[in-house]
């Protein structure tokens, strides 16, 4: 018995920690290219190239001091980062590397991976709530309203998704595109997906919630050292999930894009790997190119646009794969 | 013993454990919002139990429609309320009667339900009652999601019609109730402005 606890803790652990490396690397990362978009160097520094920023950042936000505000509800003040960072952390929990490498090869798994990110509104609602403080608060509530609108579009998607593969299961979802990439028949849904995940975590062009020029930093104004790690690891984390779901559903998962000896020469978890690090980069060319949308734009685009066409796209769908008989 | 089993014998007892403490909280919290968040908590065990019933779709469905988006709907409702501390009184005691006949009348019909659809409890021995129960490992040739969209899509998309019919009347209703036309509003109309000619939009004219 203990030792099938260790190997589930070990499985765990073989998740958990290479994810925290990365999302380490991906804030370097995201300096690094913005730097070269802006035509600057970026933090070289640290170490060779600035390698060893990250954890100088981390570092330093670990010896700062944890300051609870006086005015705080203490108790959901402490919990609201701890439950974002946790939710950042579960889903992954039902992502396949390769086939058969999964840690929970559950049959919902996609409706799984949707209802631990409609979880996450709940870290930043409370933590806004609970600092007690009018920018936290606001910026809560801007992005509590952000996330649950753009969840209705991820929703519709994963439908269509979900009629062509004719499984919640994630592995079979990659198993399907085995001929033809998602992203291929369904390109507009494919560029809707990505733009809803860029609402979702709340990255910019929609970074609303903390805009940095008019609400202080939004929801997380009053944290400081672990408690504002904690939401910057589970804001980085789920970036990086969002990118693998999205590679999941539309870019083939672990498949090569031929079945070709040259292709098929890299492992299989190599090409997951680089379909993730392909989306994280437009994330971040998104975040240097683009303006930052109006609230009222946000939410047009949001219940005006996507709402419609991602309903539309859903009956379409259907009713071709009902025409040809393929369901 | 397998580690599966002995989990799964434990977590049913401390989810319900933790489901009814914070089902007693969600009544006795003074602060509403500690109160709704409580609510959250008895969602997410009831899904909980949904899952160890090997009833995964609907404990997702659970997550997503009532955790969500109900309970931070409500959350918002009760944070934007000017919050006051609730005093608890003696005058709860008044209503307890009235809670004691609608548990009972509760009780009495989830009874029924499972004297006449499910399990028949007293007509039959202990040893039948146990192969009933198998009923849930009998259908597991078939996923959850294929199965309910089997049931309702098919066999019962009459209610499933009007179910939905019921909802979006509720919702147009609310629309109706609360929607307020403001006549002298400048509102942006993203198609004129993209599709209007750079010519036509700067003139030049000639002052005498």
């Amino acid at each position: 018995m203990i030792l099938e606890l260790l190997n589930i803790i070990i499985k765990i652990l073989a998740i958990i920690v290479p994810l925290l490396i990365a999302v380490a690397y991906l804030t370097l990362a995201e300096r690094k290219v913005i730097g070269s978009i802006q035509r600057r160097k970026g933090p070289d520094v640290v170490g060779v190239f600035g390698l060893l920023q990250p954890l100088a950042d981390g570092l330093k936000l670990f010896i700062k001091e944890t300051i609870l505000p006086n005015q705080s509800n203490v108790l959901i003040f402490v919990f609201a980062p701890i439950l974002t960072f946790l939710l950042s952390l579960i889903s992954w929990a039902v992502i396949p590397f390769n086939y058969g490498m999964v840690l929970v090869d559950i049959n919902v798994g996609l409706l799984y991976i949707f209802a631990i990110s409609s979880l996450g509104v709940y870290g930043i609602i409370t933590s806004g709530w609970a600092s007690n403080s009018k920018y936290a608060f606001l910026g809560a509530l801007r992005s509590a309203a952000q996330m649950v609108s753009y969840e209705v579009s991820i929703g519709l998607i994963i439908i269509t998704v979900l009629l062509f593969a004719g499984s919640l299961n994630l592995s079979t979802i990659v198993a399907a595109q085995e001929y033809v990439w998602y992203c291929i028949p369904l390109m507009p849904l494919f560029i809707m997906f990505f733009i809803s995940i860029l609402a979702e975590t709340n990255r910019s062009p929609f970074d609303l919630p903390e805009a940095e020029a008019e609400l202080v930093a939004g929801y997380n104004v009053e944290y400081s050292a672990m408690g504002f790690a904690l939401f910057f690891l589970g804001e980085y984390s789920n970036m990086i999930l969002m990118s693998s779901v999205a590679t999941c559903l539309f870019l083939g998962g672990w498949l090569p894009p031929m079945d070709l000896f040259i292709f098929n020469w890299l492992p299989s978890p190599f090409w997951f790997g680089l379909k993730i690090s392909f989306l994280l980069f437009v994330f971040i060319w998104v975040r240097a190119a683009f303006p930052r949308y109006r609230y009222d734009q946000l939410m047009r685009l949001g219940w005006k646009v996507f709402l419609p066409l991602s309903l539309g796209f859903v009956l379409l769908t259907a009713g071709v794969l009902l025409g040809f008989n393929y369901i | 013993m397998n580690i599966g089993h002995f989990i799964i014998a434990n977590l049913f007892y401390f989810f319900s454990f933790l489901m009814l403490i914070s089902a007693i909280l969600v009544i006795g919290s003074k602060n509403p919002v500690h109160s709704v968040l409580f609510l959250i908590l008895v969602f997410c065990n009831a899904a909980g139990l949904l899952i160890l019933l090997e009833v995964e779709f609907l404990a997702m469905i659970f997550l997503i429609v009532y955790v969500g988006a109900i309970a931070v709907l409500f959350l918002f409702v009760v944070m934007m309320l000017n919050i006051k501390l609730i005093e608890l009184n003696e005058n709860l005691i008044l209503y307890l009667p009235i809670g004691a006949i609608l548990a009972l009348i509760f009780l009495f019909e989830i009874f029924i339900i499972i004297d006449t659809d499910l399990i028949p409890l007293f007509s039959l021995n202990f040893a039948d009652t146990l192969n009933y129960i198998k009923w849930t490992s009998e259908i597991t040739y078939t996923t959850n999601v294929a199965r309910l969209g089997s049931l309702i899509y098919t066999h019962y998309f009459f209610l499933f019609i009007i179910a939905s019919l019921i909802l979006f009347v509720a919702m147009v209703g609310a629309i109706m109730l609360t929607l307020y036309k403001n006549t002298n509003l400048k509102r942006q109309v993203i198609y004129k402005q993209i599709s209007r000619d750079f010519n036509k939009a700067i003139k030049l004219q000639y002052l005498k």
